[in-house]
């Protein structure tokens, strides 16, 4: 009984978590006005944590510092320490190319390339000069398969994959991401332009790699949010105002400002 | 949360929808409040007609029930409330299950109240039995009804605790009257059809105060968030001390 009285709080969650991301003191600008404030946070590994929260709340903003997005915005200035597995990615000298390797994301429009499906996801191991066919061949397959696409793509690997559904289209692009193994999927609105079964195989897809990939999501879909994600961490004007439990945000935030936005009490 | 909680809404349908069920839900505990009273005066009075009432408006009850549950799937449906708006749902959805059944039983009492009335001219016990003790216990869950349905209207967690305590009185006189009137049974064992009808009234008295408690531990959920199903008193104290 004394266990419904002492519910765990996020720290104690976190303490038996293996931690995939920390963010420590996290300050952005774009040019002179603050997009993020003092953002600290632990990201769990092989969890997935997804940040909800108005627009311009600032949680994509945040979520692009992970494999250092922001660095294509002139404008924007980056202060404090973001650790993903113990490496600081914001001091001088990391190799952006190989944390973005390492940090896959998948965007809100699926982007495909267009070549065949089959290229699409070897194109990432060819530049790593990976070009063996009997190599690629297996990579090919087993990302397609991570990506519940091969049973609907297999006998036209070599067609144009512009010519794929939008929802088979996100998943490629899925696919695409996890073929070099990266250890972190930021995924920033991925089933935002889908129907609703894409958009229910695209989550029973992130419920799946979540045994293998740390997972952070963006969503504008709370209720997304509500059934994809282990925590959840709510955004407003560039603060983190509460990040728990999902079943906590959802049920029983502690913050009142979360729980207007969850109940749509949010002018 | 307050009351004020439920008017916020981006969505103005949706306050309405949260506001109408919480206004049926008080509306079935004011009917079933009254039902309860008119069986204790039924009981009290021999009055058949007024027990007669009773059981023909449990029917009422009933559909209050339905159409409060039926209100709150199609919220669930539509909707997908969340946090407070979601407890006050599953709330409102546990209250009228207890509320009903508290109607079920107050239907019972008026039934006792029909045969008690019918055997009181040839009843051994005739003059024996008095009413004091049920009526007693009959005041008492009464009151803790009332307010419970208080509380949930004002969201007063304090208030509802105060009732849920009041749950012990009743089972204590509740084990007062059965061995009383265990004692009748024993003296006068012709008498104990009409006695175990009494029994029946006390034991159904007895459920409505566990009903009202329970309801009062909804009311915690609600407002706090925290199930306090099952916990000792000094535990609840406690939670409800601290703010949230």
């Amino acid at each position: 009984m004394t266990q419904v009285l002492e519910e765990k709080t996020i720290e104690q969650h976190l303490a038996d978590e293996k931690i995939a991301i920390e963010v420590d003191k996290l300050n952005l600008f774009y040019g002179d006005n603050q997009a993020l404030y003092d953002i600290d946070m632990q990201i769990p590994e092989k969890k997935v944590t997804a940040f909800i929260g108005p627009s311009g709340c600032g949680k994509s903003t945040l979520l692009r510092c992970f494999n250092r997005m922001n660095d294509l915005v002139d404008i924007a200035r980056v202060q404090g320490d973001i650790n993903i597995h113990g490496d600081n990615i914001n001091k001088p000298g990391v190799d952006v190319a190989e944390l973005r390797r390492n940090v896959g994301m998948v965007f809100q429009k699926p982007n495909p390339f267009p070549k065949s499906i089959y290229e699409n996801i070897a194109y990432g191991l060819r530049l790593q000069g990976i070009n063996k066919r009997r190599v690629l061949d297996e990579v090919v397959e087993w990302a397609l398969k991570g990506a519940a696409l091969w049973d609907e793509v297999k006998d036209r690997l070599h067609e144009n994959a512009l010519g794929m559904s939008g929802g088979q289209q996100q998943r490629l692009c899925i696919a695409r991401a996890i073929a070099v193994q990266p250890e972190v999927l930021l995924l920033d609105e991925p089933a935002s332009a889908l129907d609703p079964i894409s958009t229910l195989k695209i989550e029973e897809l992130i419920h799946e790699l979540k045994n293998d990939y740390t997972i952070v999501i963006v969503t504008h879909n709370m209720q997304q949010a509500a059934r994809v994600s282990d925590y959840t961490a709510f955004m407003y004007m560039g603060d983190m105002v509460e990040f728990d439990q999902t079943d906590k945000i959802f049920t029983n935030p502690s913050q009142k400002k979360t729980e207007d936005y969850i109940t749509g009490r949010y002018g | 949360m307050d009351t004020d909680n439920l008017s916020q809404h981006i969505s103005k349908q949706f306050n309405e929808d949260l506001e109408n069920v919480r206004e049926e839900v008080l509306a079935m505990g004011g009917l079933v409040e009254e039902q309860l009273t008119k069986a204790l005066e039924a009981l009290n009075q021999h009055d058949t007609e007024l027990a007669q009432e009773v059981i023909d408006n449990d029917d009422r009850v009933n559909d209050f029930e339905i159409n409060i549950d039926e209100a709150c799937v199609k919220i669930l449906a539509k909707r997908q409330p969340a946090a407070s708006d979601l407890r006050l749902v599953s709330t409102v959805l546990k209250t009228i299950t207890d509320l009903e059944r508290v109607g079920d039983e107050a239907e019972k009492i008026a039934r006792m109240a029909v045969e008690i009335a019918e055997a009181k001219e040839s009843s051994p016990l005739n003059g024996k039995l008095h009413y004091g003790a049920l009526q007693h216990l009959g005041g008492l869950v009464k009151n803790m009804l009332h307010d419970a349905l208080d509380s949930f209207a004002r969201m007063d967690t304090e208030s509802a605790v105060k009732v849920a305590k009041q749950d012990k009185k009743a089972d204590e006189e509740y084990d007062a009257i059965s061995r009383q009137l265990m004692t009748y049974m024993m003296e006068e064992p012709r008498s104990i059809s009409q006695v175990l009808d009494f029994l029946w009234a006390a034991r159904a008295l007895e459920r409505i105060g566990d009903h009202a408690h329970n309801i009062c531990e909804y009311i915690v959920y609600l407002v706090r968030g925290q199930d306090v199903r099952h916990l000792s008193w000094d535990e609840i104290h406690r939670l409800v001390k601290t703010r949230n």
